[in-house]
């Protein structure tokens, strides 16, 4: 079938599944946004670049397919560089789609042009300059393969203007349905080897103070239910990244919880007292390890990734197995199972009353607010936690209130929490909540914000409300960059150096009005049930709560910088207590 | 003396080269993300030679790199994540055949110019051009015998020096396989 490169376009990511897409047109991306008229995939028109990006990895986040975003050149491509590295660090799939000047101007400083490729080489898994319409179907085709298959990542794809422009003849093609990927140097492999799961089984049966250490990997592998297997056949606790949290129910009895520099006490000592660690899918990030020489110090490691960079990138494993976490636990659970199963597990009662008595002695915790003073932003996500479904979505912004999510929400669904965890980027909450209610329309969605945080995205409302989503974000107004303050607070001698945002502008409530949403602020603990309540109501626009919290709120537990995670300072009324 | 400083992917400074011959798809920008991925995880490059491979859709890399700068594995998995190479050999140098081209021009007044034609003769390197002080020859040779040759001439006054950069392909098996054996 004879058509123009921009149709193939089209027709090409009809044919990959997607059915939705968001991104905003300008002149170089111009000849695809016709074709896009006649498709069957939805647009969502955003308000910045940098929202189509962050809308495309909460879509992923949500439903484990590939996002997708679709934008001009040049400055449109780079404001999605940030979504791009931050989908690289967290490992989401995703294919971006950027506009080029024509072929034939590529290198003479055309109008908006900018080396798309070249800048994003670094953050992305990988990426292409289309430079034949011909190609088109086979890029697209590989574009998804590579983004979704091994290590998930995002994938650029760069199309110069004239191969998609129908009044070009360079646009001229024959439609062709791609069989085979062109990727002689791309084989992810994802079984497991069989004699390295059998000794990591054996391992298994020999420790006495083991903890399983999940990571984003599971979620990444749909590898939650084998790991519940797994801790379930072993009897074998389970910490919970952050990049995992919800691909491990946190109502279950052997669920930890997350590790980490906020992470709580228990999960962060289970780990330095172990003789075993089990890490799936989880890349010993510092924020997780301390100082790396003070890690765990008596643990044998296992780590199983499907990147085999990852394996004794960080600690040197026992044990190092590449595969895909969810094939590989399915292996290891045989294996044990070949061993004996339950059976073959040593008496683990006396590591077992170890960690009861640091959960009871070391729960998190925190003061509530007295009577003149403002909300305390725990409060807040207890409340919201227990006033919403169980399968409520949960995005967030990045900062304190990112880690109380985390710390006060009870994960029992994956793919339940949606947030940036590598990059740390500020303003994600927002639009990628937006993309996860893209993704999962029958699910509440809210979007936990800090005050800053909201301030760099909010733009993307407009979005939400215009193109009915009807997300909800609890905004924590501290008036702080909070997690900034803590650290100024805790290490340069409250020396505080522009981190305050100010407490009442902007009016967040009118604002939220303007940006076609519901606007509701609660300043005492009385108020937050009820807020949560109505917000709940609310299916025909985007709800705003602005949440006025205490600003000198510190999250704790708390690993100083650098510090081991033996050296976690725990919360004020606790550090008296005996470890 | 301060200690070097130590991490844990790239390790402490430290001498020793590794040789990787990297065969890549012939495309647009591959040599950028090689050259990319060493800037960016702190790995060394001593020297690089591309040169095109028996098979149009393929071309091969030769990296030096220095041993200690990175755990080589790091490298060589980092390396392998990048979608456009297609395979990674590990060479040693004494598993290896290595080869590399110098061409160099020395000062030769007439009267010592016999001096230089001894070594080039010694080398058996390969007389180019000659000028009326000058004379250009090239020598192709291990590494090390390239290094000896620019030493010798070094006090004669080298006026250009171009290298290659080394190319290397494993030693071939030696012993012939046992013709009882099953
Ligand atoms: C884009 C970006 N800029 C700067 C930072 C550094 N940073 C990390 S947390 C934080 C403060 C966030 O403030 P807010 O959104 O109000 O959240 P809070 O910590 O107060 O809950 C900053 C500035 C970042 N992570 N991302
Ligand atoms: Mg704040």
């Amino acid at each position: 079938m004879k058509m123009n490169g921009g149709q193939a376009l089209m027709k090409a990511l009809e044919s990959e599944g997607v059915d939705i897409m968001f991104g905003l047109p300008g002149g170089a991306i111009l000849p695809v946004y016709d074709p896009l008229l006649d498709s069957s995939i939805r647009h969502v028109l955003v308000r910045h670049e940098q929202g189509a990006g962050h809308m495309a990895e909460g879509y992923a986040h949500a439903t484990g397919r590939p996002g997708v975003a679709m934008v001009t050149s040049g400055p449109a491509a780079t404001n999605i560089v940030t979504p791009l590295c931050d989908a690289y660090m967290d490992s989401i799939p995703m294919v971006v789609v950027t506009g080029q000047v024509p072929y034939a101007a590529i290198g003479t400083d055309a109008f908006q042009e900018c080396d798309t490729t070249g800048i994003t080489m670094s953050v992305t898994k990988h990426n292409y300059l289309v430079t034949e319409a011909a190609d088109i179907p086979q890029v697209i085709h590989d574009a998804f393969h590579i983004a979704t298959t091994g290590r998930p990542g995002p994938v650029l794809v760069d199309i110069p203007k004239d191969i998609v422009d129908p009044n070009n003849p360079r646009s001229a093609m024959e439609w062709y349905t791609p069989k085979d990927h062109d990727l002689p140097g791309y084989r992810p492999n994802r079984t497991g080897d069989a004699e390295l799961i059998r000794q990591a089984a054996k391992l298994i049966c020999e420790a006495e103070r083991p903890v399983i250490y999940s990571g984003g990997g599971i979620l990444k592998s749909r590898g939650a239910e084998a790991l519940l297997e797994l801790a379930e056949l072993t009897g074998i606790h389970v910490v919970t990244t952050l990049m995992n949290r919800g691909g491990f129910p946190d109502d279950h009895p052997l669920c930890l919880g997350m590790p980490g520099m906020h992470g709580n006490f228990t999960a962060v000592t289970a780990m330095q007292e172990a003789d075993l660690l089990i890490a799936l899918g989880a890349r010993f990030d510092d924020r997780v390890t301390g100082k790396v020489a003070g890690f765990a110090p008596h643990a044998k490691i296992i780590h199983v990734d499907i990147d085999s960079a990852e394996l004794g990138k960080v600690r040197r494993p026992d044990v190092a197995i590449q595969g895909d976490c969810r094939l590989v636990i399915e292996d290891l659970v045989k294996a044990l199972g070949e061993m004996g199963g339950s059976d073959a597990q040593p008496d683990r009662n006396p590591w077992r009353s170890r960690i009861s008595g640091w959960q009871e002695r070391f729960p998190l915790t925190y003061e509530q607010s007295k009577d003149d003073e403002l909300l305390k932003p725990q409060f807040v996500l207890e409340q919201l936690r227990d006033s919403t479904p169980d399968d409520t979505i949960v995005a967030s912004g990045v900062g304190q209130h990112q880690m109380w999510a985390s710390q006060y929400w009870k994960f029992n669904h994956p793919y339940t929490w949606v947030n940036s965890g590598g990059l740390g980027t500020m303003g994600f909450a927002i639009p990628a909540a937006i993309g996860a209610k893209a993704g999962r329309p029958d699910r509440m969605v809210w979007a936990v914000d800090g005050d800053g945080c909201f301030q760099m995205t909010a733009q993307e409302l407009v979005t939400a409300a215009t193109e009915g989503f009807p997300i909800k974000v609890a905004l924590i107004n501290n008036a702080y960059l909070g997690m900034v303050r803590q650290w100024q607070e805790m290490f340069y001698e409250e020396r505080y150096s522009e981190v305050y945002l100010t407490r009442d502008v902007p009016d967040y409530k009118m604002w939220a009005e303007a940006l076609g949403c519901v606007g509701l602020r609660v300043e005492s603990p009385e108020e937050v049930g009820p807020a949560i309540a109505q917000a709940n109501e609310v299916d025909d626009r985007p709800v705003v709560v602005e949440f006025r919290c205490e600003a000198e709120e510190n999250v704790y537990p708390m690993v100083p910088a650098g510090m081991s995670n033996s050296d976690v300072v725990v919360d004020p009324s606790q550090q008296d207590r005996p470890r | 003396m301060s200690a070097a400083p130590t991490n844990p992917v790239l390790g402490a400074e430290g001498g020793g080269t590794t040789t990787l011959v990297v065969r890549v798809e012939n495309k647009a920008g591959v040599l950028a993300r090689v050259a990319g991925l060493f800037a960016r995880r702190g790995f060394n490059i001593e020297s690089l030679a591309v040169a095109p491979t028996d098979d149009e859709r393929f071309s091969r890399l030769t990296i030096v790199v220095g041993v200690d700068a990175a755990p080589m594995e790091q490298v060589v998995k980092q390396l392998d994540k990048l979608v456009n190479v297609v395979d990674i050999q590990e060479l040693n140098s004494a598993a290896s055949v290595e080869r590399e081209l110098m061409m160099v021009t020395v000062r030769a007044d007439p009267a010592i110019r016999g001096q230089i034609l001894d070594l080039v003769r010694v080398f058996q390197a390969t007389v180019l051009n000659v000028g009326y002080d000058e004379i250009m020859v090239s020598l192709t040779g291990s590494p090390s015998r390239v290094d000896d040759f620019e030493d010798l001439l070094r006090p004669y006054g080298i006026v250009e020096v171009q290298r290659t950069g080394k190319v290397a392909l494993p030693k071939l098996v030696k012993s012939a396989p046992d013709p009882l054996a099953p």
